[in-house]
């Protein structure tokens, strides 16, 4: 027979400063888990939606970003008359011959520098990002020193915002308009006219070239002729893939460090909870030599604690999480080491991340109640009802 | 002596308990100590920049180089002693993994520049002869076993094609915080090669380091060099070396704030559960301190007791923690590679780890103490166990 | 030749009970002679150890007098109080409430640490309060270790060990077998006889109130056995 649920639930209730510091300290802890979690998941979904399925981008062999890569004229005009590539209504190819450079900006309130990405688009630079859209302002004007500017630069750096001006490359550039990029790596960055960045900057070449499949299915095949073409000396990935290897050492290091972190921090709360049951096991020890003595088996018992344990870990899991959500309303912009620039990404929770973190708070809850529930199935009757 | 003796047997009373709890912040000191060191180590380049060095870039950004022509007309300002220049590689060393830092640089002038990067004489002498040569710092050496004489291969990514370097020397650092994960060769084998391959690009510095006489003119001479380069071709921005490399801080100041933030949370883990121990273990002995107050004992010396005993584990767990802290950080070290060149535990963090330690005590002693120290002898007394 | 030694006027004294207001004495005077070994017996709710508390300075009055050995101790700060139970009153607890930690003769030690004594005066003292109470082969040994009369011989020799004016016993023999039980209460017999000390002792078993000189009676807070008050014996 089964020991009633309220009697675990009321039990925790009898002791509320003592339940309210052992749920409080795995809170704590499933607060830092969940919110790597989220960091993690919000890094990747930003660079995950930057870019599209079927668009490719193609850059100089073994050059990493597009800072770094250099493609020039000749070799643009290969990859643009590629069959694979897909044509708009108006009977252009769908290419963006493209110019990414770093330029120090001054942050708003701090005033101290980071790197930010400008890219010098093609005519149909627009068209292959449709998940670009103007939200303040318009877009600039081609051959002109206009420029747009991703949200989170815009918010975050002085002279970026609508209707500003930022001068570099010995010329000011006015921000015409501010674009939202659904929360993916372009909100970071600043957009112009390709060809007058080119000149500003003198690069006589281009970083990389963008190209939308007409085919999504035809990639391998066009991946395989460029890159063996003796022609050139480039490599081509799907934009979607392209932008999320830039992030891999980030990710990793945010994983593997958070993951650390909670395992130890886990350590200390766990224990939290075992001093906990202890205690709760040894002052009831009167009360479960009676329950033993009505006749509840030595397995209701130990259920008993578990179910307190798991219970207390629940709670701290909520809470917890509780907090965590919170994280949501924040916004991490920091560089990133393999690109070199700025880069905003949100904490994003989602179902799985929920699961993940009651998962490991009942996992603490677990591992911190065994010991002691055994203790308390394993009392001899009659030594526990003697004690006073 | 008396009342350290209760306090003490005291603190052995529950030995599972007692043993659970200095465990825990056992754990939780190695943990804040590592994080506090992993913070120190990011600002460990700004921490050992030199005061009469100053950094000129290109003033759009770091992607942008600068001709090197400028080399001559910086060496002309006043107060200047010397300059030199590098670039950045960006090489790949068998696989993205290995990353470690890679400079072309004028040999002669930017040794002279770093007096901390100790070389053999003949060893520099090797180097400087050798145009496909290097010299690397004595950490990288050991990670990755370069020795005299090995042949090193890189895949250039700015600059593409496959280089060959010959290890000529290995630099040790005069001090600890020293980076000694380097890897330096010759700028004039980059440009050579450049000139052949992409002519454009040859004649071309990243930044150009340049020595003063005295630290106080640094502000100063900053401005000159970039007064010189306004409305040139490539205008610089010039800053001292602490500052340049504060500003690599800065780009990633979310990380180390966050870093931050976590190594404080794991003081607050900690705290509770010592908060709850404490808590536990006062109510058990109410009728304990009930006694003492009957007998004349005044609440001071009761809360003495309970204040004892918090501290007494508190700090045994700390010392245990501290302990750990350095091998602990240098199997991290290990690991990280070249992530973070110097990765050292420093006095500051053995401090903050002994303060946080006392803290907790402290301040998990509070409410039971608190409560013994006013509960009525009465109420105290009825308590039993 | 004997004064007295506790003089109570008038004292009244409720406790707050889940919100609800219960007095447990009210306009209560009572006479403590010098010398005395008084027992006071009562239902359980009858106020005994209430009384007991106030004489003993570990609870306030809500009104009333309280002298003791002519000073009115309702009069003295908590602290000034405190230091007064320390030199005034022993102690003796129905569950010994000795310090688990320590040992016997550590126990007994305890409110010396409360004088100006050097080390070795307070071991004396210790030695001769052992010798007292017929322990000192078992000084060395914790409470765990001692039976229950022995504990209580020890909170015994703890309670007369500062030498004070008034030792107050709430039901010192409740927890103990007849024979051990018997045995405290004829040290307690010898310490009143032979060392003159004044014994209040709070009981409800019949056979210790027989070892008393003065048995008193309390019911609802109200002495009950027709004794006048200031009546000396």
């Amino acid at each position: 027979m089964a020991i009633p649920f309220s009697y675990t639930a009321k039990n925790l209730m009898a002791r509320k400063l003592t339940t309210a510091l052992t749920a409080g300290g795995m809170a704590l802890v499933v607060f830092v888990f969940a919110t790597v979690l989220m960091l993690q998941e919000g890094l990747r979904k930003t660079l995950v939606q930057t870019g599209s399925w079927d668009n490719v981008v193609v850059t100089r062999r073994s050059a990493g970003t597009e800072v770094q890569s250099g493609v020039d004229r000749a070799q643009a005009g290969v990859v643009e008359s590629q069959p694979e590539v897909a044509y708009g209504a108006d009977g252009l190819p769908l290419v963006s011959k493209e110019t990414v450079v770093l330029v120090t900006l001054p942050k708003r309130e701090s005033d101290k520098p980071s790197n930010v990405v400008i890219r010098g688009i093609g005519p149909k630079g627009n068209a292959l990002r449709p998940q670009v859209r103007i939200i303040e302002g318009r877009m600039f004007r081609w051959g002109s020193s206009e420029i747009v500017a991703g949200r989170s630069i815009a918010e975050r750096f002085q002279g970026a915002g609508a209707g500003e001006q930022l001068r570099f490359a010995m010329r000011d550039w006015t921000v015409v308009g501010v674009f939202d990029a659904g929360r993916s790596g372009f909100d970071s960055e600043i957009w112009g006219d390709s060809d007058q960045l080119m000149q500003a900057f003198r690069r006589p070449v281009f970083s990389s070239v963008v190209l939308r499949l007409e085919d999504a299915g035809r990639f391998e095949a066009l991946k395989a002729r460029l890159e063996s073409d003796p022609r050139l000396t480039v490599e081509a990935k799907r934009e979607t893939v392209f932008y999320a290897e830039q992030s891999q050492v980030l990710a990793n290091f945010i994983g593997y460090l958070g993951l650390t972190l909670s395992v130890i921090f886990s350590i200390g709360a766990t224990i939290g909870a075992m001093i906990t049951m202890y205690a709760s096991v040894a002052n009831r020890t009167a009360e479960i030599g009676t329950l033993r003595a009505l006749g509840f088996r030595s397995r209701s018992i130990l259920a008993v604690f578990l179910l307190e344990a798991l219970l207390l870990g629940l709670v701290g899991g909520a809470v917890g999480l509780g907090l965590a959500s919170f994280m949501q309303f924040l916004t991490i912009s920091t560089m990133n080491w393999q690109s070199f620039a700025e880069l905003a990404f949100t904490f994003t929770l989602d179902a799985g991340i929920v699961a993940k973190a009651l998962a490991f708070a009942l996992m603490m809850g677990l591992l911190g109640g065994f010991l002691p529930a055994l203790r308390a199935a394993r009392l001899n009757i009659v030594d526990a009802l003697r004690a006073v | 002596m008396y009342f350290a003796k209760l306090v003490l047997r005291n603190t052995l009373r529950h030995k599972l308990r007692t043993g659970l709890t200095v465990l825990g912040l056992f754990v939780a000191i190695l943990a804040f100590g590592l994080l506090r060191t992993v913070v120190e180590a990011w600002f460990a380049g700004a921490e050992s920049a030199s005061t009469t060095r100053l950094i000129t870039r290109n003033s759009i950004s770091l992607v942008f180089s600068l001709p090197i022509a400028y080399q001559d007309r910086i060496r002309q300002i006043g107060g200047v002693t010397r300059v030199s220049h590098a670039n950045w590689f960006g090489g790949i060393y068998v696989s993205e993994k290995n990353f470690f830092p890679q400079f072309a640089v004028d040999a002669k002038s930017y040794l002279d520049l770093y007096p901390e990067y100790l070389i053999p004489p003949e060893q520099l002498k090797a180097f400087l002869l050798d145009r496909k040569g290097c010299t690397v710092g004595r950490k990288l050496a050991d990670i990755h076993g370069f020795k005299i004489g090995d042949v090193v291969q890189l895949r250039g990514t700015i600059f593409p094609g496959t280089w060959e370097f010959v290890v000529r020397a290995v630099y040790d650092g005069a001090e600890a915080a020293t980076d000694t994960s380097q890897f330096l060769f010759h700028w004039d084998y980059l440009n050579e090669t450049l000139k052949q391959t992409v002519p454009r690009r040859a004649n071309t510095v990243g930044v150009y380091v340049v020595g003063i006489e005295q630290s106080n003119q640094a502000a100063e001479i900053g401005r000159e060099i970039d007064r010189t380069f306004r409305n040139s071709l490539a205008e610089t921005l010039t800053e001292t070396e602490k500052a340049f490399q504060l500003g690599f801080v800065a780009m990633t100041e979310a990380i180390v704030i966050a870093i931050e933030v976590v190594s404080f949370l794991v003081i607050f883990i900690i705290m509770a559960v010592m908060a709850n121990t404490m808590a536990m273990t006062a109510r058990e002995r109410l009728a304990e301190y009930a006694t003492m107050k009957a007998l004349g004992f005044g609440p001071i010396r009761v809360v003495s007791l309970i204040l004892g005993e918090s501290l007494v584990i508190a700090l045994a767990g700390a010392t245990a923690g501290v302990l750990a802290t350095f091998p602990v950080a240098e199997w991290f070290a290990a690991k990280m590679g070249t992530l973070f060149p110097v990765f050292n535990v420093s006095q500051q963090t053995v401090t903050m780890q002994i303060v946080a330690a006392v803290t907790v005590g402290a301040v998990a002693a509070l409410l039971p103490s608190y409560r013994a120290a006013t509960v009525r002898i009465v109420d105290g007394l009825r308590n039993i166990g | 030749m004997t004064g007295k030694i506790v003089e109570i006027r008038h004292i009244a004294k409720s406790y707050r009970r889940g919100g609800q207001i219960v007095p447990v004495l009210s306009d209560l005077s009572f006479d403590i002679p010098e010398g005395e070994f008084v027992a006071l017996m009562g239902p359980s709710g009858s106020g005994k150890s209430t009384l007991l508390n106030l004489i003993a300075g570990i609870d306030k009055p809500d009104s009333g007098e309280l002298r003791v050995a002519g000073l009115d101790i309702t009069t003295l700060s908590e602290a000034d109080l405190a230091d007064w139970r320390a030199t005034h009153i022993g102690f003796i607890f129905q569950f010994y409430n000795l310090m688990p930690v320590l040992t016997a003769f550590e126990n007994i030690e305890l409110p010396m640490l409360l004088t100006r004594l050097s080390r070795r005066q307070r071991r004396e003292r210790v030695g001769l309060a052992l010798d007292m109470v017929g322990l000192t082969d078992r000084m060395d040994h914790y409470p765990s270790e001692l039976s229950g009369g022995q504990q209580q011989r020890v909170a015994i020799a703890r309670a007369i060990i500062s030498d004070p004016l008034l030792i107050v016993a709430d039901e010192p023999t409740g927890d103990l077998d007849r024979v051990s039980a018997a045995d405290i209460l004829n040290l307690l017999d010898r310490l009143n006889r032979e060392m003159g000390k004044t014994i209040v002792m709070v009981t409800h078993d019949q056979r210790a109130a027989e070892h008393a000189r003065l048995v008193r009676h309390l019911d609802k807070g109200e002495l009950t056995d027709g004794e006048p008050s200031s009546k000396t014996l």
